[in-house]
């Protein structure tokens, strides 16, 4: 390969607190009524001030402890300086030189290795209001709805490590996991609970040293794009590069209808923050033992779990990932396992009937999935010579169907595993009837 | 005596012996107003009818004997105080139909506590200002010469209270902003600690140096005054959860033994000498009742006004940029000169590759003036300086020098710097005098103290007030 | 000390007229001019102040307080459709 992409990834993530971050307004906006959840604060109305969210600055640290950080004990607000319609106030309370959170890292999977991805920082911000375009009497106009401005966003800045759009996904899968697990943000990237922006550039095989540029791609809204949109801009710098161009340093947008990255000049015009430290926002001083505290307090991430239900359950790399992918999923599989102990079922029959039948775990509580599969395994011990009994019976009364089935229609055994069923009359697994009748089958 | 006359303390008497009603009292400030307004410009908006109704509520409570402690008090608020459903500019076109969706806390405070609010006052646009005349709706005039400048930018607030048209009157100080025109009309202007009152729904200048006070008649009033105003605000961030005494209660505290420190850099070549004699008899006074007078310095008082002309600008550039017209308010093309002034020089400093040289720098000589504070404070109890180096000068005289300007403020902004509390208090009237064409005109002096030691201050210049009675009204 | 006064209107959102960029490059050039003796001060190793009130870590609980109602959120809006703010069309 000639060239080596070059991709760090800032991600911003919107805590489900219950209050906006810096005002009482809630933070439950999507769906809602246009500019039903505002206030002085978060309209920025004159003579309104900032009083921050005790416990979206708690989510910030937690997911900051969760991705390795070091956690400033010394930490500010600062303001960040730009006018766009969607910003109320004129600038976005932000942190520039003091995060909460720096220097941490995370270990994703790149194709059948592990790789270490530097996190730069990890620092709380808000979100700004939503701009909708419209023609209204048929004028192109902008409508803006505050109820998004100043919801709670922790910003997670990467060090440039991502060679590739697949690196990338996994990062993203990985980092979603990870705020699931803590139960901070439903990070749903459709309904921009999680937003991605990559830097992208590349740089000449065996170069040590970083592009001179850097292109940052903003709107891609949903998890379906982020390779397609990673790859475009990869290949339009590659094609620039080839003919001797080295391409701009700029922001450009992903356009979702025609499946290309776009120059964003509006975007750029203010890229000079003028950020200082927020004067109505005291600083922020925090005791180590606060921290090991939180940091104490912490769920087991899904790295742990992973590792632990591969030792603890003995299940398989590949079992493993699937039942911890999601915390729900995880937790109802430990909670069959324990009621399952009473009944001598192991978990790795546990993890199979969970994972192979697609349980659906708000319905069927894990007692009565332990149940069921208790029932399962009892019967095949007990009623062994009963099962054979019948296959025979049916065998027997059809002709037809085992002479099809002998001449290559193996379809018919959804038919013979029906009338098997019948005759016992017995809830019993497909999988061991099919098994006993293609024995019997194969006999001749 | 007029009812408009009065001061909230006789006020309070004279309404709790029902020697007259709330509303007799509104009326004659509100005749008054119709009367002089006029002339001197110093309120926007009038609020005849909401007055009189809340007078004939006051008075009802006053019936049933509700002791609210300001229960049927006519005063003006400083036209950057947002007040619901009343026109608020900060005399700047740009709000000219700016109708508030809430009350500043500090509005709330004093309408539970039961007074009346007349109406709103002009000032410098944004509070940018020392004279006035940055107002988009004409400058107050000085009640004691109308050719002369009130001072500003709470320039309504203290013509209000010095021509009677308010018992008392709302301002802020962010660099002088009601010291400096309590001096120049002859009444006692108090700038709090920065945090002791909220800042909530009061127009934001400079957010790390505003401070939120009044203008009175007396230092008792004043007193009265902080002890509604005062007070940790759950929607300001910036109000320490400290107690509030009750603020009257140590006036007539003997001050005897107190030290009182007069800082050698405030008495230089720039003062003029009038002032210093006047500011000199005030300290002799304190002398005379025991009072132990120590010669101080504060050595970086000459570079507060290059580090407050960064700060300030600063934040106003920030503070400013909500003004575009989409939620409320006219665009930012009706911003005037000194506001434009401002927003470019804050936005300048605050630009990469120059954040360091002036936003840093101004940020660590702040601290050295804090410091320097902090070290007079070991020495001494208060500090005692004139508030201006100057007399009144005559309106006109200073719009079309922007620096020269900001320069009248060389005595006040040190305050603002450390987050410290001033008193400024009336010593006497200096003038006429026929050789120099000197028109009679108000000096006043300012009680420095630290952070919190409002009582302090209010003992001080209550024990002085008593000594040297402040008989001289404007003829109008 | 020389300002790019064009670049710096623009930062700041405001449009100058013609005769206001001179006036205003002069004036800020002779604040600028007497603010430049801050250089006299030695602020080696001084500390940056950015507040006075030494208070810290101060936040509220989260929990939600009434919003304003959507007409009195639009109540001062210069030009509103269907319950949004309205502006002129922002080029994405």
């Amino acid at each position: 390969m000639k060239y080596i992409p070059v991709i760090g990834l800032e991600v911003h993530v919107e805590l489900k607190t219950e209050s906006k971050m810096f005002c009482g307004c809630s933070a439950d906006y999507f769906g809602k009524e246009p500019n039903t959840h505002t206030c002085p604060v978060c309209l920025g109305l004159p003579g309104a001030l900032p009083v921050a969210n005790k416990t979206a600055i708690e989510w910030c640290i937690k997911i900051g402890l969760a991705l390795d950080c070091k956690i400033s004990l010394l930490s500010k607000f600062d303001r960040k300086n730009y006018f766009y319609p969607d910003l109320p106030k004129g600038y976005q309370i932000s942190q520039y030189d003091k995060p909460f959170c720096e220097k941490g890292s995370i270990s994703i999977r790149s194709g059948n290795n592990t790789k270490t991805i530097g996190i730069t920082r990890v620092h709380q911000e808000e979100d700004t209001g939503k701009l909708i375009h419209d023609i209204v009497n048929e004028k192109n106009v902008s409508l803006i709805d505050f109820n998004r401005s100043g919801v709670p966003l922790v910003e997670i800045v990467t060090d440039p490590d991502f060679e590739s759009a697949g690196e990338v996904i996994n990062y993203l899968k990985k980092l979603q996991q990870i705020v699931r697990y803590l139960d901070v943000s439903n990070a749903d990237m459709e309904k921009g609970d999680m937003r991605l922006e990559p830097n992208i550039s590349l740089k000449l095989s065996g170069d040590q040293e970083l592009p001179r540029y850097k292109v940052e791609v903003k709107n891609i809204n949903s998890f379906r794009f982020v390779e397609k949109a990673i790859n475009y801009e990869l290949k339009r710098q590659e094609e620039l590069l080839e003919i001797g161009e080295t391409p701009k340093q700029e922001t450009r947008g992903w356009n979702e209808k025609k499946q290309i990255t776009q120059s964003q000049r509006s975007k750029e015009e203010a890229n000079d923050y003028r950020y200082f430290p927020e004067p109505d926002l005291p600083p922020f001083r925090f005791e180590q033992s606060y921290i090991n505290e939180l940091k104490n307090g912490l769920p087991e991430l899904p790295e742990q779990k992973l590792y632990r239900f591969q030792s603890e359950f003995k299940l398989t790399l590949y079992d493993a990932e699937i039942l911890t992918r999601e915390i729900e999923l995880a937790d109802y599989f430990e909670k069959t396992v324990k009621t399952g102990k009473a009944k001598n079922l192991n978990p790795k029959q546990i993890a199979n009937e969970i994972i192979n039948k697609k349980v659906n775990i708000d319905e069927i509580s894990p007692e009565v999935l332990a149940g069921q599969i208790q029932a399962k395994f009892q019967f095949t011990k007990v009623d062994k010579k009963e099962l054979e009994e019948a296959i025979k019976k049916v065998l027997r009364e059809n002709e037809k169907a085992v002479k099809d089935y002998r001449s290559g229609k193996i379809q018919v055994i959804g038919f013979l595993i029906g009338l098997v069923r019948k005759e016992t009359a017995q809830p019993i697994d497909t999988l061991i009837i099919k098994n006993l009748l293609q024995k019997e089958l194969s006999k001749q | 005596m007029k009812l408009n006359e009065l001061t909230i303390k006789q006020a309070i008497d004279g309404l709790r012996k029902k020697e007259f009603s709330a509303l007799d009292l509104t009326e004659s400030c509100l005749d008054q107003i119709a009367r002089l307004n006029p002339l001197l410009n110093a309120f926007l908006t009038i609020c005849n009818k909401e007055a009189i109704n809340a007078a004939k509520q006051a008075d009802e409570k006053l019936r049933i004997g509700d002791k609210s402690p300001l229960l049927g008090i006519p005063i003006a608020l400083k036209d950057i105080y947002l007040t619901k459903n009343i026109r608020t500019t900060a005399s700047s076109k740009v709000l000219d139909n700016y109708i508030p969706q809430y009350d500043a806390t500090v509005v709330k405070k004093l309408k539970d506590a039961g007074a009346i609010i007349l109406g709103k006052l002009n000032c410098d646009a944004w509070a940018h200002g020392s004279s006035g005349e940055n107002s988009d709706y004409g400058p107050v005039k000085n009640p004691y010469n109308v050719e002369y400048t009130p001072g500003g930018s709470s320039s309504g607030s203290a013509a209000s209270v010095a021509a009677d048209m308010s018992i008392a009157s709302g301002g802020t100080d962010t660099g002088g902003s009601i010291r400096l025109p309590a001096a120049f009309c002859n009444v006692v202007g108090l700038k709090p600690t920065y945090g002791r009152v909220s800042r909530n729904g009061i127009i934001a200048m400079s957010s790390s140096l505003d401070s939120i006070g009044h203008f009175t008649k007396t230092v008792e009033d004043s007193a009265l005054y902080l002890n509604v105003t005062a007070g940790k605000d759950s929607f300001d961030a910036t109000t320490p959860n400290l107690p509030v005494p009750d603020y009257s209660k140590n006036l007539n505290k003997s001050i005897k033994g107190t030290r009182i420190g007069i800082p050698k850099e405030f008495f230089t070549e720039g003062l003029d000498k009038k002032i210093k004699e006047k500011t000199m008899e005030a300290i002799s006074f304190f002398e005379k009742q025991g009072a132990e007078i120590i010669d101080i310095s504060l050595p970086h008082t000459d570079y507060a006004i290059a580090a407050y002309y960064i700060i300030q600008p600063a934040e106003v550039s920030s503070n400013l940029a909500r003004y575009d017209s989409i939620r409320y308010g006219n665009k930012r093309s009706y911003f005037g000169k000194e506001a434009k002034r401002r927003i470019m020089l804050g936005t300048f400093t605050l630009s990469a590759g120059y954040y360091d040289a002036y936003y840093k720098k101004a940020m660590k000589v702040r601290t050295l003036i804090k410091k320097d504070y902090e070290e007079a404070f070991k020495k001494v109890d208060a500090i005692i300086t004139p508030v201006s180096p100057t007399l009144p000068w005559k309106l006109g005289e200073k719009i079309n020098d922007p620096l020269k300007m900001y320069l009248s403020d060389i005595f006040t902004v040190t305050a603002n710097l450390a987050g410290i509390p001033g008193l400024s208090v009336p010593i006497g009237i200096i003038g006429p005098s026929t050789s120099s064409e000197q028109a009679a005109l108000p000096v006043g002096m300012q009680i420095l103290g630290p952070q919190f030691s409002e009582e302090l201050l209010f003992n001080l210049g209550h024990q002085y007030e008593i000594g040297n009675p402040n008989k001289e009204k404007p003829q109008l | 000390m020389k300002i790019d006064i064009l670049k710096v209107a623009k930062l700041a959102n405001l449009k100058l007229k013609d005769n206001e960029e001179n006036e205003l490059e002069g004036q800020l050039t002779s604040i600028l001019g007497y603010i430049e003796k801050l250089k006299e001060v030695d602020t080696e190793g001084v500390e940056e102040t950015s507040q006075v009130t030494n208070l810290e870590n101060i936040e509220r609980e989260d929990f939600t307080l009434p919003s304003l109602e959507q007409v009195t959120a639009l109540s001062n809006a210069n030009k509103k459709h269907e319950g949004f703010f309205e502006v002129e069309a922002i080029l994405e």
